[in-house]
């Protein structure tokens, strides 16, 4: 039980630093917002930061850092590509969608 | 399997290497991904596809990024809350963690008032609604399912702090398994959020 309370302490100490990362991650992708880069590159300045972010959170705060169970990561995987697909749908249909879908106002 | 008694809620499965209620919720987490990224690619959809000039700027739609980064930070800070009441429970402290869910709570309560009182209702009030134009359809429909997100995490919560707190006494592994269970989703709802918070407050 000493040994298991010397890891979960291990741990604390871990998630500490990814709260002093995610804080100084959240002060840089505002910070960047303001800096021109061209809108494409600052759109995609964020998405990584922000993808920075999420995998910290999943891997230290969900404990997949820890995980060995396979189910685990073959759901992942079948969701990650799921995911990827249905955010290149709009660049794999870019041709196919109707211009009437496309509203900037509706009122 | 004896009747009444649900099987691996503490040992994990032979085959699966996980306890039953771990795997359901990553098997939950996984269509909340679907859920969430046909969203996301709706948005990226409708922005691209915008004519040009026509997606509001960050003036139009009065995003403060202010209140955005601070409701940010709340949940990053509520997860790590939320992942310390599971590391005090593994260290056998009960009160420790109860303390650490009853300060997620809060943390997700005010995150959903700053909203409501500082967002939702202001643009409401400017005439900034679902109907005003295809960014306000999307930013109302995302935050909103995220906000009832929150509050479904709210409840599970409360249930754990409150009633459900009797079965620490009783099975004590079980409890924590059932609060690392609630921290995975709540650590969820804090990732979507990661990814909201750029694309609705920093990209007009």
């Amino acid at each position: 039980m000493a040994g298991a309370h010397a890891d979960i302490s291990k741990h604390v100490k871990m998630y500490m630093c990814v709260f002093a990362a995610l804080f100084v991650c959240t002060i840089l992708t505002v910070a960047v917002s303001n800096v021109h880069l061209g809108h494409m590159n600052n759109i995609l300045v964020a998405l990584a930061i922000a993808s920075f972010k999420a995998t910290l959170v999943a891997t230290i705060f969900m404990h997949l850092k820890w995980e060995s169970s396979s189910i685990i990561w073959i759901t992942l995987g079948l969701c990650a590509i799921g995911f990827c697909l249905l955010i290149l749908l709009p660049v794999i249909t870019a041709n196919a969608f109707p211009a009437s879908t496309v509203h900037s106002t509706w009122g | 399997m004896s009747s009444g008694v649900l099987p691996y809620t503490v040992e994990p499965h032979p085959v699966w290497g996980l306890y039953s209620g771990k795997l359901g919720t990553w098997l939950f987490l996984a269509s909340e991904v679907m859920l969430f990224g046909g969203l996301f690619s709706a948005y990226v959809l409708l922005r691209v596809g915008a004519p040009e000039g026509t997606w509001p700027t960050g003036e139009e739609t009065e995003m403060d990024w202010k209140i955005g980064g601070f409701n940010t930070l709340m949940l990053i800070i509520s997860s790590v809350t939320m992942v310390m009441a599971w590391a005090s429970l593994k260290m056998n402290d009960f009160a420790k963690a109860r303390t650490y869910l009853i300060i997620t709570v809060i943390l997700a309560l005010a995150f959903v008032a700053l909203k409501l009182s500082l967002e939702y209702y202001p643009h409401w009030h400017h005439g900034l609604k679902p109907s005003t134009n295809t960014f306000f359809g999307l930013y109302y429909l995302m935050t909103g399912l995220h906000a009832i997100h929150i509050l479904g995490g709210v409840v599970v919560m409360l249930y754990f702090i409150g009633p459900g707190a009797s079965l620490w006494k009783t099975n004590p592994e079980y409890y924590t398994n059932r609060i690392e269970c609630t921290g995975l989703y709540w650590h969820f709802v804090d990732l979507v959020w990661i990814f909201l918070f750029p694309i609705l407050y920093l990209m007009n």
